[in-house]
């Protein structure tokens, strides 16, 4: 039974069942990065406008990859030398690029709920790469997929997302998703980024608060590590030794959690910060596994959302088969 | 606008009488199975390669491998095919460089699908030879495709729809003629 997406703007509106079905989906571009020949027609003469307002190095070739590799055309608006710094506004710049036929818009952008304020305002389908603090909804579904790949389930599974929490649009998402499958998430990280609000975050939720890695860990299947930010670490202050020693996933601390637990890490990783370079290096490590699925979904989005472009109900049972 | 069963064209033990005739055709026109290789397509085509391979093993004594090919990605009427086209994998174990290659459908029509398959398949690798085999060939090509071994052939008009079962996926086992009525 398929599922249909006009927009791709957050986990939190999804259900379980479409999030499966998404995962699923994403299993034959998984095998398509194996293939020799990794250029596929299937969005041949579509176009993909990527509008990336803040910087980004893997989503955004993630995205253009995924495009290419499906045979689409891109419109690439790259903030830094583009017309917003003469002062063009969020909406006249899309509806630039939308005046161009693009057949969806891929946006990241510094402020929570730009993609929501461009879907409310175009009529044409968007994909959410990132917005503020908000959610980052491809990189949870590719951390689910490598979770799935590993654990053979999303179900009822420990997981502990360890850092800055309350900046993370990855750890949104994250809680968002894995709420749905009944997981159980700690949180960890200084005081001061791991706010009480936080476990409010999805309803039903099954989420706490842990100040000591060490009660963090304890019995994790999964550890997401996020990246410190430095630019915040000045409000208030942390020294960088003080966050290494108290917070930085080491091998030692690793073994607190179960066996085989994976390690993800949104990336980009800060060696030597909340990572040492052991466990990011390590056999548990899945950082490099998390990029190559995070093209499968990505492509696996587009397909789904620009693949057919139109809804008619016709009856599908052997007529092409 | 109805579907309508206008007649019955194979019942199950014609449709295995005839997957069994095949299987020892194939065998016959390959001049040797060293390289012999059967891809069937999703979804009818899957039951049908895997069966012709089991009547190989059983009665020729040869072990073809079996591979699958979903070809949704390679389609040029995605827009048309249905409301939201749902992928499924491949699963090819083996490579297909060099290999002889039967693929294997359950109707063969205007020719689009075969022609997809031939762009998965030619993504994959260099096969030596690719030949096609389908149950029924039902006429109205629209591609210069053709098959070399054909279970039943059978005249239809472009309202009908060529209608097999397999009990893999259908739980029921016979092949009908049905026709769009409006």
């Amino acid at each position: 039974m398929p599922f249909r997406f006009g927009h791709m703007l957050g986990i939190e509106a999804l259900s379980a069942e479409e999030i499966l079905f998404l995962l699923d989906q994403s299993k034959p571009f998984q095998e398509i990065q194996k293939h020799p020949l990794k250029k596929l027609a299937t969005l041949r003469g579509k176009t993909v406008a990527l509008a990336f307002f803040e910087p980004s190095t893997r989503t955004r070739i993630s995205f253009a990859t995924a495009a290419s590799r499906l045979g689409a055309d891109q419109m690439n608006l790259q903030a830094e030398s583009s017309s917003l710094k003469k002062g063009e506004s969020l909406l006249d710049t899309v509806r630039t690029l939308d005046a161009m036929k693009p057949d969806c818009i891929v946006i990241r952008h510094s402020s929570s709920g730009a993609p929501d304020f461009v879907a409310r305002n175009l009529d044409l389908p968007v994909i959410n790469a990132g917005d503020g603090t908000h959610e980052h909804p491809t990189q949870a579904l590719l951390d689910a997929l490598t979770i799935r790949d590993h654990c053979g389930t999303l179900n009822g599974l420990n997981v502990t997302i360890l850092g800055d929490i309350l900046h993370s649009r990855v750890a949104r998402s994250n809680i968002h998703l894995l709420s749905k499958f009944g997981c159980r998430i700690t949180l960890c990280g200084p005081a001061m980024w791991v706010p009480r609000e936080m476990e409010c975050l999805a309803p039903g939720a099954v989420i706490r608060r842990a100040t000591r890695m060490e009660e963090a860990l304890e019995g994790a299947d999964v550890v997401i590590t996020l990246r410190v930010q430095q630019e915040r670490m000045h409000e208030p202050s942390l020294a960088v030794e003080e966050y290494i020693l108290q917070y930085q996933l080491t091998p030692k601390r690793l073994q607190l959690a179960k066996p085989n637990a994976l390690v993800l890490h949104p990336g980009p990783m800060i060696r030597g910060l909340e990572i040492d370079p052991a466990v990011a290096d390590g056999p548990q490590s899945c950082v490099l596994e998390q990029v190559t699925n995070g093209l499968a979904v990505r492509m696996a989005i587009l397909f789904l959302m620009i693949g057919a472009d139109s809804y008619s109900e016709r009856d599908s049972s052997h007529a092409a088969d | 606008m109805r579907i309508v069963e206008k007649n019955q064209l194979m019942t199950a033990t014609e449709i295995d009488r005839t997957i069994q005739r095949l299987a020892h055709e194939i065998v016959e026109k390959s001049g040797g199975t060293a390289n012999l290789a059967l891809i069937g397509i999703r979804r009818r085509g899957v039951p049908l390669s895997q069966r012709i391979a089991q009547s190989m093993r059983r009665i020729d004594g040869v072990d073809v491998p079996v591979g699958t090919l979903d070809i949704t990605l390679y389609r040029d009427d995605l827009s048309k095919v249905a409301a939201q086209p749902v992928l499924q994998s491949s699963d090819i174990p083996f490579t297909v460089d060099d290999k002889d290659l039967v693929v294997v459908d359950d109707v063969l029509y205007t020719g689009r699908t075969i022609r997809a398959a031939m762009n998965g398949l030619f993504d994959l690798g260099r096969p030596k030879r690719v030949r096609l085999c389908v149950l029924i060939d039902r006429g109205h090509r629209e591609l210069p495709v053709e098959a070399t071994f054909v279970g039943r052939n059978v005249q239809t008009s472009d309202s009908e729809i060529v209608e097999v079962r397999l009990n893999e996926i259908d739980q029921d086992e016979r092949v009908m003629l049905v026709e769009r009525v409006d």
